[in-house]
């Protein structure tokens, strides 16, 4: 299988690799996916918890080099994003941007779930109620 | 010079020998005839080229020329080696004993003759690879005709008992069946001393051709007698008929001849850059060798590293590098490999897998090359794992309750 010159580019040369302090009020991390699968995301973002704007995103991910571009680009796109924008993000863009093939869709929408889940830990961490979101079912 | 991309996924393919396609050349122009056209010079050339590449073929496995049938490859003599017993011997019984960690061509075939009718019991392997003789041996029943045991697998390179398999089927009067695409070429097989029955086996495994291999069915001691499961001219003594590949044959002829030849040679020098190759990778923290490491190919290695999955892996060389691994991306099942699971690992070490296959061709320069691309690859994924931190950390993995997908 081909992989497209922006998955390589992302996997070659990936945006924001690293680990925020996790125990900080105003850092929201997202672990979805499991070894057995091969394939898990860490992803967390730092919000401002005044403007609720996401300032800094960083993620660690086991997987293949779509998963990798997949959450490379996410970090991307969180970073300058208020927390509701970052809501809104779908993985069928992160499909689009990065030329994901069928068999690797499971690698956007896993970005998307991580997406979820760091901003639900944020929310939890500072006295909101967590969002409802309807399972994802891939795999 | 180092020339790029470098092969050393041998166990899928292995390159022609370019004597291989020297002999085979004349059949493809000059010599076209049909072998089984009795009656003109076209048809005694071919026929005479066929039958001096039944004798090598035959030589380098210690067989009777007339115990081989050629087929399209291996997967057909699979078919026809094992549905074949399963028609010829269904009066005497209906089972068939095989391993999980065999090749899909006879699970398969297994599975198919299930829906005919027949009982197949699938042994399990040990975390070496290899199969419990005691465990085998009970299985065995009364209706069993047929032990199907790959001779050396394809994944993990892990060479099974076949003498001791073959000592227990006959004190059963069972008939062995054995893959041993793997085997042939590269380590001694001989159907005498080893005890087999049926054997397939196939020549672009062996440095030859794709689309020709063969079955060797024994003639005496038993005289084994398979069903054909392609009816026709009645070609290869009845049990395979289809006008017969005369290049193809030719060229697997002269590969079988080669490693006649060549296979100390080989063996030794390929064994030592197998193990520098392994040494090496084995100095990368948390990375592990399948299978077993003294029943093995010698020119095979299948390795875990860890907390990196390994089509992400492949992906940080493969332009340089042709290799394969047992992770699930690779293929579209999104299963990691069978066989690595038969062994017991669990599913992040099969997905961190590769396997190496080296060849006649594989040169030093090569192995340097691989070990230094594979190990910053790793190292640099690692960075980047979320496991590997957790690793790290010293937070048990298994602790966690991970997200079900």
């Amino acid at each position: 299988m081909a992989y497209s010159d922006k998955v390589i580019d992302h996997y070659q040369n990936p945006k924001n690799v690293g680990t925020l302090d996790k125990s900080s009020k105003n850092v929201g991390t997202g672990l979805v996916g499991a070894p057995e699968c091969g394939d898990v995301m860490r992803l967390q973002i730092e919000v401002n918890s005044e403007t609720g704007m996401i300032t800094d995103a960083k993620f660690k991910t086991f997987g293949c080099g779509s998963a990798i571009a997949s959450s490379s680009l996410a970090t991307e796109w969180l970073k300058g994003k208020s927390v509701d924008e970052a809501l809104a993000i779908d993985n069928m863009t992160i499909v689009e941007e990065l030329n994901l093939p069928p068999v690797k869709i499971h690698c956007s929408v896993l970005a998307e779930d991580a997406i979820k889940a760091a901003i639900n830990d944020y929310r939890e961490k500072n006295g909101m109620e967590k969002i409802k979101f309807e399972e994802s079912v891939i795999h | 010079m180092l020339q790029l991309p470098i092969y050393l996924d041998n166990n899928a393919t292995t390159p022609m020998d370019p004597r291989v396609l020297e002999a085979m050349t004349p059949y493809f122009l000059n010599q076209f005839g049909n072998a089984a056209s009795r009656n003109h010079p076209f048809g005694w050339a071919a026929e005479e080229a066929v039958d001096y590449a039944r004798e090598q073929v035959a030589k380098l496995i210690g067989a009777d020329p007339k115990e081989i049938i050629f087929t399209s490859g291996a997967t057909e003599a699979d078919n026809l080696g094992i549905k074949g017993v399963f028609e010829m011997y269904a009066s005497k019984g209906n089972h068939i004993i095989t391993a999980t960690t065999e090749h899909k061509a006879v699970l398969d075939t297994c599975k198919h003759i299930e829906k005919q009718g027949g009982e197949v019991t699938y042994l399990t392997v040990q975390p070496d690879g290899l199969i419990d003789l005691a465990e085998l041996e009970a299985a065995i029943k009364p209706t069993t005709i047929l032990i199907s045991i790959m001779y050396a697998n394809n994944e993990i390179g892990t060479v099974m008992p076949i003498k001791e398999i073959s000592a227990i089927a006959r004190k059963h009067g069972v008939l062995v069946f054995s893959d041993a695409t793997q085997a042939v070429g590269k380590i001694p097989v001989d159907v005498n001393k080893d005890g087999i029955d049926l054997m397939a086996f196939t020549a672009h495994k062996m440095y030859g051709p794709k689309g020709v291999g063969a079955l060797y069915v024994r003639r005496k001691n038993p005289r084994v007698k398979v069903t054909a499961q392609m009816d026709g001219g009645g070609h290869e003594r009845g049990m395979r008929s289809g006008t017969l590949n005369v290049p193809g044959i030719v060229g697997f002829g002269k590969a079988c001849e080669l490693c006649m030849n060549e296979m100390e040679s080989d063996t030794k020098r390929i064994s030592i850059l197998r193990d520098k190759l392994q040494t090496e990778l084995l100095k990368v923290e948390e990375s592990y060798v399948n299978g077993s490491r003294e029943y093995r190919l010698p020119h095979v290695a299948n390795i875990s590293f860890k907390h990196v999955e390994g089509e992400g892996l492949l992906m940080g060389f493969n332009k340089n590098i042709a290799l394969s691994s047992g992770s699930a991306c690779t293929s579209a099942s999104l299963e990691p490999s069978y066989v690595l699971k038969a062994l017991g690992l669990g599913d992040d070490l099969a997905h961190s897998s590769l396997r190496f296959g080296l060849s006649r061709f594989t040169t030093e320069e090569e192995i340097d090359y691989t070990i230094k691309s594979i190990t910053d690859t790793v190292l640099k994924l690692r960075e980047m794992s979320p496991l590997w931190e957790m690793y790290k950390e010293g937070i048990d993995l298994d602790s966690i309750e991970w997200a079900a997908h």
